[in-house]
């Protein structure tokens, strides 16, 4: 990044982090070639994975990373959507409250018993929501990491002005396109494919595993369907319980879809 | 068969045939197995990218073939709604499975393809023709279902106005080595649609498979000169009339068999479909019930459309760097089964699932015959077991037909 002043007419960029790994900021990093011509187009004001540096704001576009997890982050989103024009969320975490909404499922204080060495310094809100719980978000972009290549394209459509360029059907398009043998078809492995929003190019399904929904549901599911034929093949309901309840397991068809099972799973433990 | 091949065949079947033309269009020859190999170089040689059913994660894919030891010689598959599985069998042949996941679609009308570039210069844009020169294909192993699904897309790609160049420069180089199934898989239901199992038209060369060698009918010209080629290397001996009758009855015994086969307890049901006026039957039935049925299972995924060897939907974008002063045209295929499909000015306009798999069966088994002459269906099976919730076609159909408040004989 340049120290230099920039013109006024170049569009303000923010990049904030609440709850996440930085894995998606690392995607806008990885970009790099890409990156420095996107520095000569937009401003970078804050990005603190690349830079210390800090100007303040107001910003055209903040690119919002993480999910809210704290008390703290709960208020500084709000300054954050006061700050910023158009405000974007990126990653499973800032859509769908990422992993860490597992805890939504269960005591917050039994998870940082068990996972802290000294609970009383943690600080925690008992979920973990998306961005999108708190504050109105212009655009979400899916992935757990998101992709670089949208990520760029989700900039540039900001810049100029056109709906950006996401898939809203499945990971099976992709997967067809690519070739892959289906492996839920061929290998009987449960694949939340059929269920998933394409954007990673159908990778696991190429390297012999299955999609575990790191774009979270696609635009028209059906996941009672799936889960149904995958528990007739054989699958155990606890598994497919699981499989569901992932990256994205809070996404609201994910989350409908992981209580039925759990719901219909304790109805028939019953005697 | 021409009356001109029967008098070649006829003065002495059993000599090597001869001459620099090699044997005739519309003859016969034997081709032993161990052919196979010094065909593929013989292609190969002439500058072609030979492909090939081979076996891959866990399924027989088409694939760059050099190799003859690569076919999957020895393997069936176990085919259902919603699954496919190899299984190996000692007795089986080169080409004793039958269709798997791929088609010629993958080859002719490829999943991506860049199909213009474009710059800016001084405010000006200019086309640049920098598009990637192809080999030639030669694919060997194609089905009956194949060829009539080939037939199909040369309709939609070719049969217009507008002629889709891509296809056509591939297409015109096409060269096929068909092959006559001698077993189906239970989705199989060319028998219904007349589009199998033997390969009756459009190939080069076509191979009925028996016990160490082929029976190879010559479809074209350019497969008798294959021929004379392959002559070079190996001599090759002209099938006699009841090798060739044997060769066609080991076709019919297998339709035969297919319109008998009844359903066994604990295999998969074989699969028909009654085509008898199926055109008005789903449009006199656009309010059936069945629609809301089938989508409480149908997951919108697109699979069924994206392994049907006819189905031609694409969907082009503009990529353009971030300058946006280089643009790649590129085209993709797409599915009646996504929203954006038919989105228009921000709204869906077959926003249901129902709505959605009704477009397609309804295209597929009518619009199809309105459109192109033709139904779009070929009996493959495919779109059956590749659909994840094993969603089948001729089930559909059937429901519909069995309780159509249209249908007389209901
Ligand atoms: S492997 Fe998964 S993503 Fe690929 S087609 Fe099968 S179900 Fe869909
Ligand atoms: S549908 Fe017919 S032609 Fe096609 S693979 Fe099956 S048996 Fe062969
Ligand atoms: S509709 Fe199904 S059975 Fe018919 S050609 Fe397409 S994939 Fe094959
Ligand atoms: S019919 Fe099957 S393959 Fe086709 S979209 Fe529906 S669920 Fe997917």
């Amino acid at each position: 990044m340049h120290a230099e002043k920039r013109p006024q007419s170049k569009p303000r960029l923010a990049v904030y982090k609440f709850a996440s790994c930085d894995g998606c900021q690392l995607q806008l990093l990885d970009a790099c070639g890409r990156l420095l011509e996107l520095a000569e187009r937009v401003e970078i004001a804050q990005f603190l994975e690349a830079s210390s540096r800090v100007d303040p704001g107001p910003y055209d576009v903040g690119i919002v990373e993480g999910s809210i997890s704290t008390a703290e982050d709960r208020e500084r989103i709000q300054q954050v959507r006061r700050d910023c024009r158009f405000l974007v969320t990126i990653g499973a975490c800032a859509t769908s409250g990422g992993i860490q909404a597992l805890r939504n499922w269960g005591q917050i204080d039994e998870f940082v018993a068990s996972v802290y060495a000294s609970p009383a310094t943690i600080d925690a809100l008992a979920t973990s929501t998306p961005i999108a719980d708190h504050v109105p978000v212009d655009f979400e972009l899916r992935g757990c990491p998101v992709d670089p290549g949208q990520l760029l394209d989700l900039i540039t459509s900001l810049l100029l002005g056109r709906r950006p360029r996401v898939p809203s059907e499945s990971v099976c398009a992709e997967c067809k396109r690519r070739g892959t043998v289906c492996v839920a078809v061929a290998q009987g492995i449960p694949c939340l494919g059929p269920v998933t929003q394409a954007g990673c190019g159908a990778i696991c399904p190429a390297h012999d595993r299955e999609c575990f929904g790191c774009y979270g549901p696609a635009e028209a599911t059906n996941l009672v369907s799936l889960t149904t034929f995958y528990e007739k093949r054989g699958t155990p309901r606890e598994r497919l319980t699981k499989l569901v309840r992932g990256i994205n397991g809070y996404a609201p068809a994910f989350r409908e879809e992981s209580d039925r099972l759990e719901s219909a799973d304790s109805m028939r433990a019953r005697p | 068969m021409h009356a001109d091949d029967r008098v070649v065949q006829d003065t002495d079947p059993l000599r090597p045939t001869q001459g620099r033309g090699g044997p005739a269009v519309g003859s016969w020859v034997w081709l032993p197995t161990e052919t196979l190999q010094p065909l593929i170089d013989v292609l190969r040689t002439d500058g072609m990218r030979v492909i090939g059913p081979q076996v891959a994660d866990g399924a027989v894919v088409y694939r760059d073939l050099a190799e003859a030891g690569d076919l999957p010689v020895g393997w069936i598959d176990e085919q259902d709604g919603g699954h496919y599985r190899l299984q190996h069998d000692p007795e089986a042949g080169f080409f004793d499975h039958v269709v798997g996941p791929h088609s010629l679609k993958n080859f002719l009308f490829p999943a991506r393809e860049t199909i213009g570039h474009f710059l800016r210069e001084d405010g000006t844009w200019r086309q640049v023709e920098d598009l990637p020169e192809e080999p030639p294909l030669a694919v060997i192993g194609v089905r009956g279902c194949d060829l009539a699904g080939l037939a199909i897309q040369d309709r939609v790609f070719l049969g217009g106005e507008a002629v889709d160049p891509g296809y056509h420069r591939r297409r015109e180089s096409l060269f096929l080595v068909a092959v006559n199934c001698r077993r189906a898989a239970a989705t199989c239901f060319c028998h219904s649609t007349g589009c199998g199992p033997a390969a009756s038209a459009g190939f080069d060369l076509c191979l009925t498979e028996f016990p160490g060698r082929f029976a190879c009918e010559v479809g074209s010209e350019r497969g008798a000169a294959v021929l004379a080629k392959l002559q070079e290397k190996v001599p090759l001996i002209a099938c006699t009339d009841s090798e060739r009758a044997a060769a066609a009855e080991q076709s019919e015994r297998l339709e035969q068999a297919m319109h008998a086969r009844q359903r066994v307890a604990g295999e998969p049901a074989p699969r028909s479909l009654n085509t008898e006026g199926i055109r008005d039957l789903l449009y006199d039935n656009l309010e059936h019930p069945r629609w809301e049925e089938v989508a409480t299972r149908c997951l919108s995924c697109t699979n069924c459309t994206l392994v049907c060897p006819t189905c031609f939907c694409s969907s082009v974008s503009e990529v353009a760097d971030l300058s946006g002063d280089a643009v790649q045209r590129e085209r993709h295929w797409a599915s009646c089964f996504t929203l954006d499909h038919a989105r228009m000015h921000g709204t869906s306009v077959r926003s249901s699932t129902a709505s959605r798999y009704r477009q397609w069966l309804t295209h597929k088994l009518a619009g199809w015959i309105d459109q192109f002459g033709t139904s779009g269906c070929t009996g493959c099976g495919r779109c059956i077991t590749w659909c994840p919730v094993g969603i089948d076609i001729t089930e559909e159909v059937a429901a519909i037909r069995a309780t159509s408040p249209h249908d007389e004989g209901a």
